[in-house]
């Protein structure tokens, strides 16, 4: 964990907040450069060890995979996210920057397709057990439920 | 430009494609998935929206001119596709949904009469999970057991391990003709040969060959065939099994209701001949239509032009592949057609899925229906490019200058 990592381990949410992915990807309209971006904010989030990436964690979808882990601290919820996908990695980023820290009515009040829809990347929502993504955020949500 | 002589002008094949000219991203349309479903012409567009058009009505009930119309057109389908296969009998095509549900029909209907406790069947470790799952499912049910052959390094069936296995309590070989994940091209005469002297029946999954080979389902001496339509130009949501005849009048019937009956009555019911007695409800007449239609549109090709066209961009691609710097091949084996998979070293395959994708360009990555195969190279997924008679070297080219970006992107 570095000195902008938060109780989920990760900088998102925290250091890297929806404002700063909003305001970046605004300025971005090459797909190269938008996806070079997503890529690194992928590297933000630190590589979860293999003790952590259980069969409760993991979820499984027919291109990539995502793992999610989550406690409570409070009234607050903290995530930790790892996927074998770059991309999808980033999209974590970008999902957990709306999430992490946040309270669970917080998080259940969120309306993630229009924060994604907002920044261009509803698309990847949609592909559903393609990349893990929606059955993820499900999750999360489930969490936030309890 | 294509170095194999031909008589194909593929540009005017390509112009019969509508959606071929379609933009991407801001790209033109590269399509390299045709593994995963053809891209229709239109030919066979026409023929589904000519018979909503002009013929459409509920079949074999004839009480009318449409419905005389309509159970012409799809009777008029059957012996089309039948023949297609090789098969002048067309009462042994059942119209299925797909290759699937053919297997599953297979499965349920004449392993669930036929199979005890202790018999096997045998599946390749190469197959796609609709090869899998449905002697799974009957298997769990009758209390046999799923066998894999083994494959070698290249991708091939091991005969060795096959001839070994058929010493046992095999009741049935279901293979594919040609693997959609790998691009092999099975012996399939050799293992119905070999299935056969043990006693033992042979399916084959038809549906990455019917588009790129000619089929003859008395040649191949197999004692049943499953295919779809979409995977040859045809639309999707229609396939066929084809069987031998003997068999299929043994099997019962698998899903009860309308058209397969004879007679119904609450002391119980009598059943059609094969056919339709595996034909429950009103069938897909438009999809059966659409799928004559692509017969007509392959038969009016010089099918042997198309295999040539088809393995000359194949082996282009394999050429290119070669020379590109962290890319290993998966599948090299003897015979291949159709499909060209592989990993980009180190890179995730979904991500340069993707980043294709963001350059107008479609194919498939991860598993493709075929987990154990993807275990058995103890990897979690290839990228595929999967080509047919309208792909052209010059989309080899866009694939590839396309994955150095990728590459330079990732690493």
């Amino acid at each position: 964990m570095t000195d902008c990592d938060n109780s989920g381990g990760n900088p998102f949410g925290t250091a890297i907040t929806t404002t700063d992915i909003r305001e970046t990807l605004d300025f971005m309209e090459d797909w190269e450069a938008r996806y070079r971006y997503i890529i690194d904010l992928g590297k933000s989030l630190p590589e979860m060890p293999a003790s952590d990436r259980t069969d409760e964690s993991v979820v499984r979808g027919c291109q990539s995979q995502v793992w999610l882990n989550s406690h409570r601290e409070g009234d607050r919820l903290w995530f930790q996210a790892d996927s074998d996908a770059f991309i999808v990695k980033g999209l974590l980023g970008v999902i957990l920057a709306a999430y992490n820290g946040q309270t669970s009515a917080s998080v259940l009040a969120f309306d993630v397709d229009d924060y994604l829809d907002q920044l261009d990347l509803l698309r990847h929502l949609s592909s559903t057990r393609s990349n893990g993504l929606r059955a993820m955020i499900d999750r999360i949500r489930a969490e936030a439920a309890r | 430009m294509n170095a194999v002589a031909s008589t194909l002008d593929i540009s005017a094949l390509r112009d019969q494609f509508p959606i071929l000219a379609t933009e991407i991203n801001g790209h033109p349309l590269t399509y390299l998935d045709s593994a995963a479903t053809t891209q229709k012409p239109d030919a066979v567009i026409d023929a589904i929206s000519d018979y909503y058009r002009h013929d459409n009505a509920n079949v074999h009930r004839a009480a009318h001119t449409l419905a005389d119309r309509a159970t012409s057109a799809f009777e008029g389908a059957r012996k089309k596709v039948a023949a297609f296969v090789g098969s002048e009998n067309e009462k042994q095509l059942v119209w299925t949904r797909g290759t699937t549900e053919a297997i599953n029909l297979v499965a349920y209907a004449w392993g669930g009469r036929v199979l005890q406790e202790g018999d096997q069947i045998l599946v390749s470790t190469l197959e796609h999970h609709s090869n899998i799952v449905p002697w799974q499912l009957v298997a769990a049910r009758c209390g046999a057991e799923v066998v894999p052959i083994r494959i070698t390094d290249a991708g091939e069936i091991d005969l060795e391990e096959l001839r070994r296995l058929l010493k046992g309590p095999a009741r049935m070989v279901a293979v594919g003709h040609v693997s959609n994940a790998l691009g092999t091209v099975n012996p399939v005469r050799e293992i119905a040969k070999l299935a056969h002297e043990a006693g033992a029946l042979v399916l084959f999954d038809g549906a990455q060959a019917t588009a790129h080979q000619v089929v003859d389902v008395r040649e191949l001496g197999c004692d049943f065939y499953a295919f779809s339509g979409h995977k040859m130009y045809g639309p999707t949501g229609i396939g066929a099994l084809w069987g031998r005849e003997e068999l299929l009048a043994e099997m019962p019937p698998w899903q009860g209701g309308g058209e397969m009956i004879d007679e119904v009555s609450f002391d119980g019911s009598t059943f059609q001949q094969i056919p339709y007695r595996f034909e429950a409800g009103t069938p897909d007449i438009a999809g059966a239509v659409g799928l004559g239609a692509a017969v007509d549109f392959l038969n009016g090709l010089d099918r042997d032009a198309i295999a040539a066209h088809e393995n000359d961009i194949l082996q282009y691609a394999i050429e290119r592949g070669d020379d590109f710097d962290g890319l290993t091949r998966y599948g090299c084996a003897s015979q291949v057609s159709g499909a060209f998979s592989f990993v980009l070293n180190g890179l995730p395959s979904a991500d340069v899925g993707m980043l294709l994708d963001q350059q107008g360009i479609a194919l498939r990555t991860g598993h493709h229906c075929t987990q154990p195969l993807m275990s058995r190279f103890e990897i979690s997924g290839t990228v595929r490019a999967s080509f047919a008679l309208y792909n052209t070297r010059e989309e080899v080219d866009r694939l590839f200058t396309g994955l150095a970006k990728v590459r330079t992107m990732l690493s």
